[in-house]
């Protein structure tokens, strides 16, 4: 294999809101130039915020198709219609039309319109960014258009292209910033993987989520390795989270307090590790603990 | 507005983790005190409003999704499958017909364009649909399994079950997926009104404009909800304020609040400041459909 010595990382919590970003950055800033960062969390891209990417290049994303009718050529038959699954072809002032927001590309009106009256064209569904970021180290980053579908399309693309990058430069790191659910850019972003990072909070539904994560981490058979934040604001709740974790033989990366500090940094654009607090030293360990984890052969 | 017509009211959000979940779960549970509420909950890929939500379970229904199943002894090996299939979801492998079915669309293109009939649909388990009985209120839950990752056929489906069978509950509550793409316009397409639940901070902003950007693409009209107010800066509320988007609610952070939540506890009728925020709240909707 030739991507023998690149480890990839991804950062994942199921649910949103436990600070994955705001780590996930932290460990971007911790591995400086030796890596190549990822933000796969196209939908809702936060770590831009953090590290100050320069938006360097910008490329356009297509992904799927979208039914076009040429009017001229259209004799109303209304097979179109028929046979959409998707409500997609409406009639209305007397034409028939494609509801672009319903439409799946699917192409099933094309194959059957008997005058040929129906192309598909290639749908743009978001922008891909390779970026230099504060520290030095090339972020591949995308937005997804607004109600675009496919992002599972683009975050595999963020993906290969932060791959390649990590390749030609020969980088010992990739850091995924995951998706949230369990869907398809979940799922995306998990190929690949070395190690994955979970990220939680002890509550009944970080619980929860982190248990439907984690059963589609184990359809890939990928280690794994689970950071409690806020910890003290439910201790019932952490204690069972580490019942879960030795059970399924998650590595417990470490437990970190509520501290307004995650805020507070968000604020001055910054990650957690740039600024002096007891929290610095503590993601500093989680990302020894990690490297120690990827290298040790099991 | 018309009385026949139950009031959908959508709660969502750029960013997961705002509070979209603490919002829905107590303002279904608030309405639910003078009338009756259904509460839907959309997040199928992570649904979590049943850790509030106490009451008896009337019915679980299984959800399918059609997919082509392939007939080896009918099939002539005639190619037409592969190539019509945009999601590459058949795959003529050799003598062999692959069906991948995380991909399937349910389009029924392979099959119905098949010569020889040798792709019939047939049903293929996706999630499930759960109705829970707690008085006053009606819980809808959607839930995908594990291992699928096509969210928007579920939510089409949960809809379609509201819309034939629960529509006589006049105020329905729909807690959405998180954010912009089509999970989230699936779930909030049928809404009178999205409620966006954020926070105050730059990552809260961000995602804000996302989902208001979203919102105003499938032309629905939205009020922001602030959750955690204190923590982080007023950007929120001076971008509201400019993009003429009416501040529905300021809920200031308190730990109390997120001590209930991690046990799974409805807040409504326990903090005085919720109880007034969730009365301005619905006011202030139905004031504006
Ligand atoms: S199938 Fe073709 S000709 Fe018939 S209504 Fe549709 S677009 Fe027009
Ligand atoms: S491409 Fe498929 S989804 Fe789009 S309009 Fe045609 S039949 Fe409907
Ligand atoms: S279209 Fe039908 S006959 Fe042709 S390869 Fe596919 S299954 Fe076989
Ligand atoms: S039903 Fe449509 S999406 Fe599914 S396999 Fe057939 S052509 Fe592909």
């Amino acid at each position: 294999m030739q991507s023998n010595n690149i480890h990839e990382i991804v950062v994942l919590s199921g649910k949103g809101g436990t600070g994955k970003t705001s780590l996930t950055a932290s460990l971007a800033v911790l591995a400086g130039n030796d890596a190549v960062i990822a933000d796969c969390d196209v939908d809702a891209a936060n770590m831009h915020l953090l590290l100050r990417p320069d938006f360097g290049e910008t490329f356009e994303f297509y992904s799927g198709e979208l039914a076009v009718i040429n009017q001229d050529l259209c004799n109303q038959c209304g097979t179109c219609a028929e046979v959409c699954r998707f409500h997609a072809i409406p009639q209305d002032k007397n034409q028939y039309q494609i509801n672009a927001l319903d439409c799946e590309g699917c192409g099933y009106c094309e194959k059957v319109c008997p005058t040929h009256a129906i192309t598909m064209q290639e749908r743009r569904s978001g922008s891909v960014y390779i970026s230099k970021t504060k520290v030095g180290s090339t972020m591949v980053h995308a937005r997804l258009d607004i109600a675009a579908e496919n992002s599972g399309k683009l975050v595999a693309k963020v993906k290969n292209d932060a791959k390649a990058i990590a390749l030609a430069g020969n980088k010992h790191f990739i850091i995924v910033d995951g998706s949230p659910g369990i869907g398809c850019p979940v799922v995306s972003s998990l190929a690949g993987a070395n190690y994955v990072i979970l990220v939680t909070e002890p509550t009944m539904s970080g619980l929860h989520d982190l248990k439907r994560v984690h059963a589609v981490i184990e359809r890939f058979r990928i280690k794994s390795g689970c950071i409690i934040n806020k910890y003290d604001l439910n201790k019932e709740q952490t204690a069972e989270i580490k019942c879960f974790l030795r059970e399924e033989q998650i590595d417990h990366l470490a437990d970190i307090p509520y501290d307004s500090i995650f805020s507070e940094a968000m604020i001055e654009e910054k990650t957690i590790v740039e600024i002096e607090s007891p929290l610095k030293q503590l993601v500093g360990s989680i990302w020894e603990k990690v490297k120690e984890q990827l290298t040790r052969k099991n | 507005m018309n009385p026949d017509k139950p009031l959908k009211i959508a709660v969502a959000s750029g960013k997961g983790g705002t509070g979209k979940t603490l919002f829905s779960t107590n303002l279904a549970a608030f309405l639910s005190q003078k009338q009756k509420t259904l509460l839907v909950d959309l997040d199928v890929e992570e649904p979590n409003d049943f850790l509030f939500i106490n009451g008896t379970i009337e019915k679980i229904s299984d959800q399918y999704k059609m997919i082509p199943l392939w007939d080896e002894n009918k099939c002539t090996l005639c190619g037409s499958c592969s190539n019509t299939c945009k999601y590459h979801a058949v795959v003529q492998l050799g003598t062999f017909i692959a069906v991948f079915t995380e991909l399937c669309h349910s389009c029924y293109a392979c099959s119905e364009l098949c010569p020889v009939q040798a792709l019939p649909m047939q049903r293929h388990k996706m999630g499930k649909i759960t109705t829970i009985d707690s008085g006053n209120l009606t819980f809808i839950e959607s839930r995908l399994e594990v291992g699928e990752e096509q969210a928007v056929p579920l939510i089409h489906q949960t809809h379609d079950l509201v819309d034939t069978q629960y529509k006589d509950i006049p105020i329905q509550v729909f807690d959405c997926p998180p954010g912009t793409s089509c999970p989230v316009v699936a779930a909030a397409r049928k809404a009178d009104f999205v409620v966006l639940v954020t926070e105050p901070t730059p990552f809260g902003l961000n995602d804000l404009r996302l989902a208001i950007e979203t919102m105003q693409k499938i032309q629905k009209p939205v009020g922001v909800v602030i959750n955690r107010w204190g923590i982080g800066n007023d950007e929120v509320e001076k971008y509201c304020d400019q993009a003429q988007i009416p501040i529905l609610a300021k809920i200031p952070f308190d730990r109390q609040i997120a001590e209930y939540y991690s046990n799974g506890e409805l807040v409504y009728d326990k903090i005085e400041y919720i109880t007034t925020s969730l009365r301005q709240v619905i006011t202030a909707i139905q004031h504006a459909v």
